[in-house]
């Protein structure tokens, strides 16, 4: 008896565990993204052709009175970097109904992990993936035109991008979890398609339609919108900043604990 | 029964299941009805002020001036859903049993683009009514609506046939939906969304000469001003023309299948 504890191995803290559990988790999305990268392609191709195509298509807005910005590439451009992590969220949704289907997300629930671990590895490396289709809508962006935003600029942004693609992925996952079939995958992308678009994504609030303006006031998005084009079309101010920041804080402890509720209601 | 009958009922047959396969699956039915209507709403309520700006041609509102970009996005996604449903018919080998069966060959193809017409049929009707509902005016009246119906559904079953073309040739649907941006690039490049004298270059040089702005301003026509010659002609033309590289592109596709198997 004596002897058996002796040899027994020291006690790895819960917390060493866990967290080793989620960076396994975003390594093997991270493996993902490096061994089929054609499955990114998508993620990558559909917020830049919105960016390019809105831009061709509705750039003489800036021509209407009291638009008050000079460059429209400058006033779209983190809309699309924010509809790439939308859709790199969703896209986790859609992995993780995909890792059910086969069976994949049974044997992370017979594990010892705790659910929120492995809900956290989901959305961690989402927020990490959002930066390769914003980085590439940035890059065609500065090619066409774009003001460079300043480091406090791009920093906020990239920072709105990463927590925006946690929120959707938070969203894809709840769906994931509840629907347990890829089916959902359409829910995923409109939901997020609509959080993101129904805020002054294309001109500035003054100039919407009344019924935009009120949905756009009342979606906690639209500040998530304006922190990260502050530094596009102007300054980077806290006035600007804060309010974004709360706007994802509260977005991502709704839908995370929705996300988690689904996640502890599945069985095995 | 004659040969020409045997083959009218199984394309109704396999139009008929086309049709039901969409309805059923979210993913076919989403990019149809769901996408299109959301970034109508989204359009004209963002970009709605777009029509005080000098040039605009004179609309009752933005969303009358949407309708037609609106019904040719759905169109051209049910092309691009009967493409991917067809691809997957092929992977599992549905495909295969009918080539095997005694039925025509072209009324596989021709069943397919049945159903691709029945749901641009379902899409202009869908916009139609969403416009009548929020109040857009049809200006040209019932024809107006008929002849814009007519055109989109008539686009239906000539992209549907683009879309054929693809899944016969590769049999994959990854592929057939890898084929998704460029709808929205076709789109983006053309005059569904914008009037092309209003867009940015070189979209707006590309607008020019992309034969789906000719069909869009087809349809656009009769909502937003009335029935007239010139863009209705023009419409059926581009339309003609697509079809013609539609089904020559599926007939080929349908000979090297059925050579290699």
């Amino acid at each position: 008896m004596e002897a058996a504890t002796a040899t027994r191995a020291p006690a790895v803290p819960a917390w060493r565990t866990n967290l080793a559990t989620i960076a396994a988790l975003v390594a093997r999305a991270k493996n993902e993204l490096l061994r089929v990268p054609g499955a990114a392609i998508p993620g990558v191709l559909a917020p830049t052709i919105f960016f390019l195509g809105l831009n061709g298509v509705f750039g003489s807005l800036i021509h209407l009175n009291g638009f008050g910005v000079s460059s429209y590439e400058s006033f779209i451009v983190p809309v699309s970097m924010l509809q790439g992590a939308g859709f790199t969220g969703a896209a986790a949704g859609v992995n993780l109904a995909r890792d059910y289907e086969q069976g994949w997300v049974d044997r992370l629930l017979v594990s010892p992990a705790p659910r929120w671990v492995l809900l956290g590895g989901n959305v961690l490396a989402a927020s990490a993936r959002a930066f390769v289709p914003a980085t590439f809508v940035l890059a065609i962006g500065f090619l066409i035109g774009v003001q460079w935003p300043g480091l406090d600029g791009l920093v906020v942004c990239y920072l709105m991008v990463a927590a925006m693609a946690a929120v959707a992925a938070c969203w894809g996952s709840m769906l994931a979890l509840h629907y347990k079939s890829q089916s959902a995958a359409p829910l995923m992308q409109a939901g997020m398609m609509a959080l993101v678009l129904l805020t002054p994504a294309y001109a500035p609030l003054e100039l919407l339609q009344p019924w935009l303006e009120k949905v756009a006031n009342i979606n906690p998005v639209t500040n998530v919108i304006e922190a990260a084009r502050q530094g596009f079309i102007g300054s980077v101010t806290w006035h600007d900043t804060w309010p974004g920041l709360l706007a994802v804080t509260g977005l991502l402890a709704l839908l995370g604990a929705l996300a988690l509720r689904e996640m502890r209601r599945t069985n095995v | 029964m004659s040969e020409l009958a045997s083959g009218a009922r199984v394309v109704r047959a396999l139009g008929a299941r086309s049709i039901r396969q969409t309805f059923r699956r979210p993913q076919l039915i989403s990019p149809i009805v769901v996408f299109p209507t959301l970034l109508l709403a989204i359009q004209t309520g963002g970009a709605g002020a777009g029509i005080e700006l000098p040039g605009f041609p004179p609309v009752q509102s933005f969303l009358q001036f949407m309708l037609a970009g609106s019904m040719m996005q759905s169109m051209m996604l049910a092309g691009n859903s009967g493409g991917i449903a067809f691809a997957v018919d092929i992977e599992m080998g549905f495909t295969d049993r009918l080539f095997a069966s005694p039925i025509p060959r072209f009324a596989i193809v021709l069943g397919r683009l049945a159903g691709t017409a029945a749901l641009g049929l379902f899409a202009s009707l869908w916009f139609l009514a969403i416009g009548l509902i929020f109040g857009a005016h049809i200006e040209g009246g019932v024809p107006g609506a008929l002849l814009a119906i007519a055109l989109i559904t008539a686009s239906a079953i000539a992209v549907g046939g683009i879309g054929a073309a693809i899944a016969l040739r590769t049999g994959s649907a990854s592929v057939v939906q890898g084929l998704f941006p460029l709808v929205l690039v076709v789109l983006f490049l053309s005059s569904a969304f914008f009037p092309q004298e209003l867009m940015i270059e070189p979209a707006k040089t590309i607008a020019e000469y992309n034969p789906f702005s000719f069909i869009v301003e087809g349809v656009r026509e009769p909502i937003i001003s009335g029935v007239e010659a010139r863009p209705t002609l023009e419409a059926v033309a581009a339309i003609a023309g697509i079809l013609l590289l539609g089904l020559g592109l599926s007939a080929r596709a349908l000979r090297h299948r059925l050579r290699t198997g």
